[in-house]
């Protein structure tokens, strides 16, 4: 018997088909992977199991029965707990009371805090995490969240569980934990629905697949072993893509970036590095390793305590991004949805943000100019919005972020600072997303990118930084770099400056 | 575009369209150009500064000390006037007090990074009390008939006060619309740390709105001294809350980054009118308050469900509280 089967299920929203007949099914015990790229249907599915929407036709069946879950309650009620990729838990609450959010132990009418703090510490334990139970949730690492949130779903006794992209903010690290956890679960019994964009952790996890593309299945692979990787992808993208990364030798030019001792929060050891002009270079470490701190330091988005910054044999102030700005720095922070669009605004106004405030540009808006480059810009990164106008909130993932780059192009910056470029974006759209940082690197601009993921940095780096616990702990040419270096340079454990080979550059 | 969009956009505008009609039909003496004449003049004092407070609020803050800033400003004008004779001298003074306190709100909120309820509510205490120790606690009369034009006079059949709200609505619904600052106000609001990162100068602006604000009540304050020949200390109290009314019943977002100058002209032209039609039908006063409160309450559920929203369905059993989601990917 199975778990769930979603039977034929069809969803329409005004001017979209969004689900068109998809059936497919979980037993217990079963890690079924579903992907496609963003806009494929995979959310819908996902919600309609959740209780947000209703399916305008087929059925979905828990254990075999047919349930319509007109809210997320009544979903939960049915021993379903989804995942998501946007974690929902109270930042201001301790771990445990987020844990048990919604059904606190009690004892006379009052919260039971012993109860609460044992039975928090038994579900941590449970899933091998030393995180204290009365720790406040907002100062966890993202990765620490989402293991709160599995715990909420095992604290449920949830038989039906639902990833969401659940590895998209993951250091290495944490992602080979939740394999393990999620390892466990099924064993346990449970089915799982498993939803990724990353072929690796698929094929390292799943038993078997389901392949969306523009709200209809167009694959089913089980078991996932029958199927490779191209088929996947190829079946994804409706097309053959051999090597998403497409990296191809640049030349050089002079420095145009000095990082000298620089220090700050988030820091343990001053950091020096110097950026060649058309580099791209790759900072990977473990979440938490200080790459996003480094890179909102050099930008001045925090204030630096130590060290300088200098563009082009100009310093920048310690603290000022309009300056950064100036001298043609862009930040492009992890975090696209709380720091990096104007979610309420329209495309345009996104677009144009840095642009208006350029140096040199006037103080009245410049309306039909504005309009004119921007629709350009949108079409030379392939931006798909109906038209400028439309809350930029309302685009996928992808192509917020090629707007945000877009923002950048038309401020003219010459100096990116990419924290996750691809984080949350499908295959087809990080291909594009790279092929545009290469255009940037050719004509002239520099890059310094940050990724959890390693696969990307050795895909797209020139050269690689590594970074672990607020310091560098190596910088890699691209010939010398391997996942295995990469790792061991990475990891907290490993004394890389002890055991790394003779040939890497330690920074001073 | 369509009839829901256009329901959507305008909705204030729906609300006083519907509201006109009824209150000239059911209210006697309404449409009378006298009392026509009468209405704008009443809502000068909020008009003008919702203008300035619409930018506040669309920048994700809020100024509650704009009622004791009138009375501040009536004051200095009034006991510099007094003092040397010169009226001039008394308007210079109204209005540098005002834009003292605007500084001052706009420094300690966006230097210390201090929440601007908490900042201009101490400032609204402060302020108060200033007017009073200027005043001596009593009323300072004005010895210049001078002045009293600006209140009484006007130019082409319109008064002065009235003339000085065109100029606010008009002035800062093109500062708002037409210029990079009042874009980045609006994107400031949206999100004040993506604002910070494409580079806009975020303590500037923050300073600056605050700033102008506090101007723009030291400018109101010194009509309303002119239309009652003299400074009260203790005017306006209560001010703050009404101007905020008339914005947030134009379409204003209380959490930032949506805000226009036609849903505000409308917010105040609708609390002015309900105002007045009360006056006219001679309601006490007590049930005046529970009015205008019902409309203020009516039009932002209005606006709620105008947005797509839905109201809740309430059950016995207990429920979790999803969030509303609209994307489809």
């Amino acid at each position: 018997m199975t778990a769930l089967e979603y039977a034929a299920v069809g969803k329409v929203f005004p001017g979209v088909v969004a689900l068109d007949g998809v059936s497919f099914s979980v037993a217990p015990g079963e890690v079924r992977a579903l992907i496609g790229e963003n806009g494929a249907g995979k959310s819908t599915l996902l919600k309609i199991l959740a209780g947000q929407y209703q399916p305008d036709s087929g059925t979905l069946l828990v254990d075999g029965t047919a349930q319509r879950f007109a809210t997320p309650a009544e979903s939960q009620a049915a021993g379903i707990s989804i995942i998501h990729q946007e974690l929902q838990l109270v930042p201001d609450l301790s771990v445990g009371e987020n844990l048990m959010l919604g059904a606190l132990p009690r004892r006379l009418g009052f919260v039971d805090r012993g109860e609460l703090r044992r039975r928090a510490r038994e579900i941590l334990d449970r899933l091998g995490e030393p995180i204290d139970p009365d720790a406040r949730l907002g100062d966890l690492s993202i990765g620490r969240r989402q293991m709160v949130e599995i715990g909420r779903a095992l604290l449920r006794d949830a038989r039906i569980i639902a990833f969401d992209e659940p590895t998209s903010s993951l250091s290495a690290r944490e992602t080979s934990r939740l394999m393990e956890i999620i390892e466990q679960l099924r064993r346990d019994g449970r089915a799982i629905l498993y939803v990724s964009h990353r072929m690796e952790e698929v094929f390292a996890l799943a038993d078997s697949a389901t392949v969306l593309r523009d709200g209809r299945h167009v694959l089913d692979a089980a078991p996932v072993s029958a199927a490779d990787e191209g088929r996947l992808v190829s079946a994804m993208a409706g097309r053959t893509i051999n090597d998403i990364y497409d990296w191809r030798a640049r030349p050089h030019g002079p420095t145009v970036a000095s990082i000298r001792g620089l220090s700050g929060p988030g820091l343990v050891a001053p950091v020096s590095l110097d950026l060649a002009r058309g580099e791209v270079l790759g900072f990977f470490g473990l979440v938490g390793a200080g790459r996003s701190e480094l890179f909102r330091l050099i930008f001045g988005a925090v204030p630096r305590t130590g060290g300088g910054v200098s563009i082009n044999g100009a310093d920048l102030p310690v603290d000022d991004p309009c300056a950064a700005i100036a001298a043609g720095l862009a930040l492009l922070p992890e975090d696209r949805k709380a720091d990096g669009i104007v979610p309420l605004a329209s495309v345009q106004e996104n677009v144009a943000l840095a642009w208006r405030n350029r140096a040199g540009a006037t103080p009245l808006l410049r309306d039909r100019l504005e309009a004119t480059v921007t629709r350009e810009q949108i079409a030379g990164m392939r931006v798909k919005a109906a038209n400028t106008d439309v809350a930029i909130s309302t685009l996928s993932g992808g192509n917020q972020q090629k707007a945000i780059i877009a923002r950048w192009l038309m401020a003219d910056a010459r100096i990116l600072l990419f924290d996750e470029p691809t984080r949350g974006i499908d295959v087809g759209a990080r291909s594009e997303i790279y092929a545009h940082m290469y255009r940037f690197a050719e004509q002239g601009g520099s890059i310094l990118f940050a990724s959890s993921d390693m696969p990307e940095v050795l895909g797209v780096a020139d050269r690689i930084v590594v970074m672990r616990e607020g310091r560098i702990s190596g910088i890699l040419s691209r010939d010398e770099a391997s996942p295995e270096r990469l790792l061991r340079l990475a990891l907290p454990d490993a004394d890389a400056s002890a055991s790394a080979p003779a040939d890497l550059r330690m920074p001073a | 575009m369509t009839v829901r969009n256009l329901i959507k956009r305008s909705g204030p505008l729906i609300l006083l369209v519907l509201l006109l009609p009824v209150l000239a039909l059911f209210v006697p003496d309404f449409m009378g150009l006298r009392n026509l004449r009468g209405l704008m003049l009443s809502v000068t004092l909020v008009g003008t500064i919702a203008a300035t407070m619409m930018l506040v609020l669309a920048m994700r803050e809020v100024d509650l000390s704009v009622g004791s800033t009138v009375a501040l400003s009536g004051v200095l004008t009034a006991v510099v006037i007094g003092a040397t004779g010169s009226v001039g001298l008394g308007v210079v003074a109204g209005l540098a007090g005002g834009t003292l306190v605007g500084l001052f709100n706009g420094a300690v909120v966006a230097g210390l990074k201090v929440n601007s309820l908490i900042v201009t509510l101490a400032t609204m205490e402060v302020v108060r009390g200033l007017a009073f120790l200027a005043s001596g606690g009593e009323s300072v009369a004005i010895p210049a008939e001078s002045f009293y034009a600006l209140g009484s006079g006007g130019f082409l059949g319109i008064n002065w006060p009235i003339w000085v709200m065109l100029a606010s609505f008009t002035g800062f619904g093109v500062l708002l619309n037409r210029t990079v600052f009042g874009r980045n106000i609006l994107a400031i609001g949206g999100n004040p740390e993506a604002a910070r990162l494409a580079g806009v100068p975020v303590t500037r602006v923050r300073i600056t709105v605050f700033a102008v604000q506090g101007f723009v009540a030291g400018l109101a304050g010194i009509v309303l001294a002119a239309r009652i020949t003299s400074g009260q200390p203790n005017t306006s109290v209560g001010l703050e809350l009404a101007v905020i009314s008339a914005c947030v019943l134009g379409g204003v977002s209380l959490s930032g980054g949506i805000a226009t100058i036609g849903g505000v002209v409308v917010g105040v032209l609708i609390m002015g009118a309900a105002q007045n039609a009360l006056n006219l039908l001679n309601v006490p006063t007590f049930y005046q308050y529970v009015v205008r409160g019902g409309i203020l309450l009516i039009a932002v559920v209005a606006d709620r469900l105008r947005q797509g929203g839905r109201l809740p369905t309430f059950r016995l059993r207990r429920s979790v509280a999803a969030p509303d989601g609209t994307s489809h990917a």
